[in-house]
C-alpha cells in the first residue's frame, strides 16, 4: 500500500533578549552553572514575575512578518507539572489567548511553492537543564537558562516529506534571524524543533495517530529522526500493529527514536490564568513601533536581487539565505565597476569556500566588502589577471594586506609595457630554434609552447593577449 | 460530588504528595465533603457572566528589557538541601 | 515573660537583630534622619521574607529556610527604622481562621487562653493584644488580619488589593492575599500603612495610584455618611451576642450622624463557596515550588525522584494543607475546570458586582467582622466547614480586591467582637477616619487583657 507522511513542527525559538522574560537576570549563555540564575529565576518563596516588554516586542514582529493576527489581548495562564528543571511546579505560558494567531511561510518543495500554515505562536518561559553524567548516581540542575523568553511557532500539519519540513525549518531559521529575534544558534538550543509525525494511506483524508518527536537540535537530524519514524510506523502497521500516540526521543548514535520515559502522569497540566500577570493589551501604537523595526524580508529581497541586479535564482537564493551575507553582497556591488555576477561569484564561491572551510561566518571574516570591491575593480581595470586574483584573495584572507598593497609589494601588476615584453619574447624566441622550424613548417599549436615560456619568465604577469600578438607577428614576418 | 479512593490516588499523584493506603478513605470523604460544598455555587445562573480573574480587571505593566540581577549564587544556595559544583543535587532523572 | 511565651505568639525572635536595628534607630533620631516610626517596636507575620532571618510561613517545609532576600514590606519599615522584634505564629501558610494549624503549635488567645486568637495572622494578634509590641504585620486572603483582629480586640486593616506590594510575601491565593497591619487603634494602623503602601515595580499586580496621608483625614467629620448594612450580614447565622455589641457601636456612629440604610447583596451568601475554589487552585500551583530541591525540608529516604517530591511534600505539608493542595488540584483538573474553578470566577464578578451596586447607594459597607466571639481551641479542627464558615463576612472583600478594616466593637461577657468596614477601591482614608471617631468615643480598643498591662 502507498503511504503518506503528515507532519506538523513545533519550534521553539529563544528570544534574543538581554535579561529573562519574568526577571531581570542574564541570558547570556555559557556561564558557569546557577550564576544566572536569580531568586526569581529559581523561585524562591514570595517572588513574582515582571513581564519584559522586549519579548513581547519580538513576538509581534514575528507575527507581522508571517501576516499573522496580533492578539491585542493575550493572557499568560500556568502550565503545572512537576520537573526538577522547572523551578515554580509551572511553567508561565500562553493558552487560550496567545500573543500571534495564524499566518504562514512559503517554501520552495523543487516542485514549486507550498504555503506551510502557521497555528500560533506563544511567549512563554525556558527551562533549566539537567545534567546527567553522574554525581554518585544523582542528577544535577541548572538554572541558568530557567525563565529565558521562548516564542513557540507552531505550524498546521501541511508537510508531506522530511524534506518538506527541513524546507520549512531552514526558511524559519533565516526569517527569524533577518528579524534579529533570535540568534539561531542550534548547537546552543536557541533554535529548537518538535516533530508530530503521522502516516495514513495515500487519499485517505483522516489523520493517523501521531507521536512527538522532542527536541532535535540538527537539521540533518531532524530528517533522519523523521525518516526513521516514518519507517517505524508504516512497519509497525503493516505488520497488524497500531501506532500508540506518545512522546519519543531521537537517539543519534543509533539512529532511532524510543519512547520518552519521564512525565508519565504529567498529561493534565491544570492550565489556569497566572494570577500575578494580569492580562497582557498591546496598544496600535506598540504594533505600529514594531511594524517600523521590520527589516526587508528573504523572499522580498530574493526577488529585488533577481530584478534589480539581473541575477539567477540561485545565486539570489544563496546571497539572501542570510541577511550578512547580502549585505555584504550589496556594500561591494556598491563601490566596484564590476557587475553583478561577477561580484555574486566572488562572494558565493570563492568567500562562501573559505569561510565554509574555516566554518566563520561572513561577519568575522577579514575581508570586508571594500577590500573585496577594490580586488575586483583591479581585474576591471587590467591591473591583474583573474588566476592572479586568487592568490591575491587568500592573501587578503590571511591577513596579509589590501589588493593594491598586495600587488605592490608583491610586484603583482602585469606587464602591459610593449618594450619590455619583446624584450622577453626576443630571449624566448632566440632559445628555441628548434621550435621555430615546427612552426613555420605549419604545426602552429606550438605557439602554446612561447607562451608558456614567456609566461614563466613573467611569473603570469604578461598580458596573454599581448604576448600572443606579439610572437605571431615575429614569428610570421620570419625575421 | 464524591471522590473514590481512585480518584484521591490520582489526585495525590497529580499533586505529588504521597497518601498512605490506610488514610485513603479519610480523605475521600474529606474532599468530597469539601466538594459538596462548594457545589452550592451551581445555584447561582452564571452564564453570560465573564469570569473575573484579577481584581478591578488590571492589565499588565511591562519592564525594560535590562539586566538588574547579578551572580549571587553561594548566597541563594545557602539554603539548598544538596549542592555539588554549584547545580542542585537530585535524584537521577530518567529520560 | 512566662505568662507571654504560653501564648506562643512569636515562631522566631532575634534579640541581637533587634538590638541593632534599634541601635540603627537611635542614630537616626539623634542625627536627625528619624521618621514618624523610627524607633516604634513591631512584629512581622511570619509570611514575610526576611533576609537572615527564619522565615517558616507557619510550616514544616520551611522549617529551616532563612531567606536570601527582603520582602519590599519588610525593606520599608528598615527604611523607616522600625525595630523588628520577631517573626509571629500563623497558620501553616495562612490557611486557617484559629491558628491551629501551624507546625510550630496553636497560638492562645490573650482574653483566654483556652481559646483561639482567630487566624490566620493569630500571632500578630496576640502579640499586639497583649502589647507585646506597638505594632504588627499580616496577610489577609479571607480575613487573615479582621478576623483575628476581632477576636483579640484590636485594630485590622486589610488594604486594598495592590495597594501594598506583595513581593517577598509566601503566596497563599495571590489574587487575593494582601499585605496590611494589625494595631492598637485606627490611628497607629493610618501611621503604620503610610509606611507599607506604595507601588513596587517588583509586583506586576502594585498599582501605581498616589499615596495619600493616611493620618490626615482621621479627625474628618462624618456627618452625612451613608452607612450600608447588608442583610445578608445580619442574619440567622449572627450570633445574638455579637449582633448586639453590632448594633450598639452603629449607633455611636449615628451619633455622628452617620446615615444608616439597609442594602442587598445578594450573592455573597456563596462567598465561601466560591472563595473554597478559588483560594485551593491558586495555592495548589502556588505551593508546587516546595518541592525540596533548592530550599526548605526535603525527606530523609525516597526510592526516586517522584517518591522524593511525594514524600517531601507529605512530610512537609500538614493536613489543611493538603486537604487544599488536592481540592484546588482536583478543581483545576481536566474536566472539572468548568464545573468548578471557572463556575467560581463567574461567581465572583457577581460578587464583585454587588458591592459597585451597593456603593451607588452608601459610601461605606458596616457590619460585624466575625459571626461569632474566640471559640475554644479544637473545638472547629475537626469540622474544616465550620472553620470555614467563620469567615462568611470577611471573604467577598477578598474576592472583589476591596479594603476594608476592624475594630473593637465591645465585649460579650470577656470576649471582644469586631465591628467591620468596608469601602470602595482606595478609601482607606475614610474607612481609617470613621474607625478614629468611633475609638474617639469608645474605650474597647484601649482594654488589656487582665496580666498584660
Amino acid at each position: 500500500m502507498a503511504w503518506e507522511t503528515v507532519i506538523g513542527l513545533e519550534v521553539h525559538v529563544q528570544l534574543s533578549t538581554n535579561s529573562k522574560i519574568f526577571s531581570g537576570a542574564s541570558t547570556s549563555y555559557g556561564a558557569k552553572p546557577n550564576t544566572q540564575a536569580c531568586e526569581v529565576d529559581i523561585a524562591l518563596p514570595g517572588v513574582l514575575p515582571v513581564m519584559n516588554k522586549e519579548a513581547a516586542r519580538k513576538a509581534v514582529k514575528f507575527g507581522l512578518s508571517v501576516e499573522s493576527e496580533i492578539n491585542q489581548r493575550s493572557v499568560f495562564a500556568r502550565k503545572n507539572y512537576f520537573y526538577p528543571d522547572l523551578p515554580k511546579g509551572y511553567q508561565i505560558s500562553q493558552y487560550e489567548l496567545p500573543i500571534v494567531v495564524g499566518g504562514h511561510l512559503t517554501i520552495d518543495t523543487g516542485s514549486g511553492e507550498k504555503r506551510i500554515g502557521i497555528t500560533r505562536a506563544h511567549l512563554e518561559e525556558d527551562a533549566g537543564k539537567s545534567l546527567h553524567e553522574d554525581f554518585h548516581g544523582m542528577t544535577g540542575i541548572d538554572l541558568n537558562r530557567a525563565g529565558t523568553p521562548l516564542l513557540e511557532i507552531v505550524s498546521e500539519p501541511d508537510m508531506r516529506s522530511p524534506a518538506e519540513a527541513i524546507a520549512y525549518l531552514r526558511k524559519l531559521h533565516t526569517l527569524v534571524r533577518y528579524l534579529e529575534i533570535c540568534d539561531g544558534n542550534m548547537q546552543e538550543g536557541s533554535f529548537r524543533c518538535d516533530a508530530n509525525v503521522s502516516v495514513r494511506p495515500q487519499g485517505e483524508t483522516e489523520l493517523g495517530t501521531r507521536t512527538e518527536l522532542k527536541n532535535i537540535n540538527s537539521f540533518r537530524f531532524i530528517e533522519k529522526a523523521i525518516e526513521f519514524e516514518v519507517e517505524r510506523q508504516i512497519d509497525l502497521i503493516e505488520d497488524g500493529g497500531t501506532v500508540v500516540q506518545e512522546t519519543r526521543l531521537y537517539d543519534p548514535s543509533r539512529n532511532e527514536t524510543r519512547p520518552m520515559r519521564t512525565k508519565e502522569d504529567a498529561h493534565d497540566y491544570r492550565y489556569f490564568p497566572d494570577p500575578d500577570l494580569p492580562p497582557m493589551e498591546l496598544d496600535d501604537q506598540f504594533i505600529d513601533s514594531a511594524r517600523q523595526q521590520l527589516p526587508e524580508l528573504p523572499d522580498t529581497k530574493r526577488h529585488r536581487f533577481m530584478e534589480q541586479h539581473g541575477l539567477g535564482p540561485a545565486d539570489a537564493y544563496q546571497l539572501t539565505s542570510d541577511k550578512a551575507t547580502a549585505d555584504f553582497f550589496e556594500a561591494v556591488l556598491e563601490q566596484t565597476r564590476g557587475d553583478a555576477k561577477t561580484v555574486a561569484n566572488w562572494v558565493n564561491s570563492e568567500l562562501a569556500g573559505y569561510l565554509n572551510e574555516a566554518n566563520m561566518v561572513i561577519e568575522s571574516a577579514r575581508i570586508d566588502p571594500g577590500m573585496l570591491a577594490e580586488l575586483i575593480n583591479r581585474i576591471e581595470d587590467g591591473t591583474i589577471s583573474g588566476k592572479i586574483a586568487k592568490d591575491v584573495f587568500r592573501s587578503m584572507w590571511n591577513g596579509e594586506g589590501t589588493a593594491d598593497q598586495l600587488i605592490e609589494t608583491k610586484a603583482l601588476r602585469q606587464i602591459t609595457d610593449s618594450g619590455e615584453l619583446e624584450k622577453v619574447v626576443d630571449d624566448v624566441l632566440s632559445r628555441s630554434r628548434e621550435q621555430i622550424e615546427q612552426y613555420r613548417g605549419g604545426q602552429t599549436k606550438v605557439l602554446g609552447y612561447f607562451v608558456g615560456q614567456v609566461m614563466k619568465e613573467t611569473q603570469g604577469k604578461a598580458n596573454p593577449q599581448q604576448v600572443n600578438e606579439l610572437l605571431k607577428r615575429k614569428l610570421e614576418s620570419g625575421d | 460530588m464524591a471522590l473514590d479512593k481512585q480518584t484521591v490516588y490520582k489526585i495525590s499523584r497529580l499533586a505529588r504528595i504521597h497518601v498512605d493506603k490506610v488514610d485513603i478513605d479519610r480523605y475521600a470523604s474529606q474532599l468530597s465533603t469539601i466538594l459538596e460544598f462548594v457545589e452550592q455555587m451551581n445555584r447561582i445562573d452564571t452564564d453570560n457572566v465573564a469570569p473575573l480573574s484579577h481584581p478591578q480587571d488590571r492589565l499588565l505593566r511591562m519592564r525594560a528589557d535590562s539586566v538588574t540581577e547579578h551572580d549571587r549564587r553561594d548566597d541563594l544556595q545557602s539554603v539548598a538541601p544538596m549542592i555539588e559544583n554549584g547545580l542542585y543535587l537530585v535524584p537521577k532523572v530518567i529520560e | 515573660m512566662e505568662r507571654h511565651r504560653a501564648l506562643n505568639a512569636f515562631i522566631t525572635v532575634d534579640p541581637e537583630f533587634s538590638l541593632n536595628q534599634a541601635r540603627a534607630a537611635d542614630k537616626m533620631l539623634k542625627n536627625g534622619g528619624s521618621r514618624p516610626l523610627t524607633g516604634i517596636p513591631i512584629a512581622h507575620k511570619d509570611i514575610f521574607c526576611t533576609k537572615g532571618v527564619l522565615t517558616t510561613c507557619g510550616s514544616k517545609i520551611l522549617s529551616n529556610f532563612v531567606p536570601p532576600y527582603d520582602a519590599t514590606l519588610i525593606k520599608r519599615c528598615h527604611k523607616e527604622g522600625m525595630v523588628t522584634l520577631g517573626k509571629t505564629n500563623m497558620d501553616e501558610f495562612a490557611m486557617g481562621s484559629s491558628n491551629e494549624t501551624s507546625y510550630f503549635g496553636p497560638v492562645r488567645n490573650p482574653w483566654d487562653q483556652v481559646r483561639v486568637p482567630g487566624g490566620s495572622s493569630g500571632g500578630s494578634a496576640a502579640a499586639v493584644t497583649a502589647r507585646l509590641c506597638a505594632a504588627a504585620t499580616g496577610t489577609d486572603t479571607g480575613g487573615s488580619i479582621r478576623q483575628p483582629a476581632a477576636l483579640c480586640g484590636i485594630t485590622g486593616l486589610k488594604p486594598t488589593y495592590g495597594r501594598v506590594s506583595r513581593y517577598g510575601m509566601v503566596a497563599f491565593a495571590s489574587s487575593l492575599d494582601q499585605g496590611g497591619v494589625l494595631t492598637q487603634s485606627a490611628e497607629d494602623a493610618a501611621l503604620l500603612l503610610n509606611v507599607i503602601a506604595g507601588f513596587d515595580p517588583m509586583d506586576s499586580t502594585s498599582v501605581e495610584e498616589p499615596v495619600p496621608d493616611y493620618g490626615s483625614e482621621l479627625k474628618d467629620d462624618i456627618d452625612g455618611l451613608k452607612i450600608g448594612l447588608p442583610k445578608q450580614y445580619f442574619d440567622e447565622g449572627l450570633s445574638p451576642e455579637v449582633g448586639v455589641l453590632v448594633r450598639d457601636a452603629l449607633r455611636v456612629l449615628e451619633d455622628h450622624g452617620a446615615i444608616l440604610i439597609d442594602i442587598d447583596l445578594p450573592n455573597s451568601e456563596l462567598c465561601v463557596p466560591c472563595y473554597y475554589v478559588i483560594a485551593p487552585s491558586e495555592a495548589s500551583s502556588n505551593l508546587s515550588r516546595f518541592d525540596g530541591v533548592r530550599y526548605g525540608y526535603r525527606s530523609e529516604d525516597y526510592e526516586d525522584l517522584v517518591d522524593m517530591y511525594m514524600r517531601t511534600r507529605a512530610e512537609g505539608f500538614g493536613d489543611e494543607v493538603k486537604r487544599r493542595i488536592m481540592i484546588g488540584t482536583y478543581a483545576l483538573s481536566a474536566g472539572y475546570y468548568d464545573a468548578y474553578y471557572l463556575k467560581a470566577q463567574k461567581l465572583r464578578r457577581l460578587i464583585t458586582q454587588d458591592f459597585e451596586r451597593a456603593f451607588e447607594l452608601c459610601d461605606v459597607i458596616a457590619g460585624p467582622t466575625t459571626p461569632t466571639a474566640a471559640f475554644e481551641i479544637g473545638a472547629k479542627s475537626s469540622d474544616p466547614i465550620s472553620m470555614y464558615l467563620n469567615d462568611i463576612y470577611t471573604i467577598s472583600v477578598n474576592l472583589s480586591g476591596l479594603p476594608a478594616l476592624s475594630v473593637p466593637a465591645g465585649f460579650a461577657g470577656d470576649l471582644p467582637a469586631g465591628l467591620q468596614l468596608i469601602g470602595p477601591y482606595f478609601s482607606e482614608s475614610r474607612l481609617l477616619n470613621i474607625g478614629h471617631r468611633f475609638q474617639m468615643d469608645t474605650e474597647w480598643h484601649r482594654r488589656i487583657p487582665g496580666g498584660f498591662e
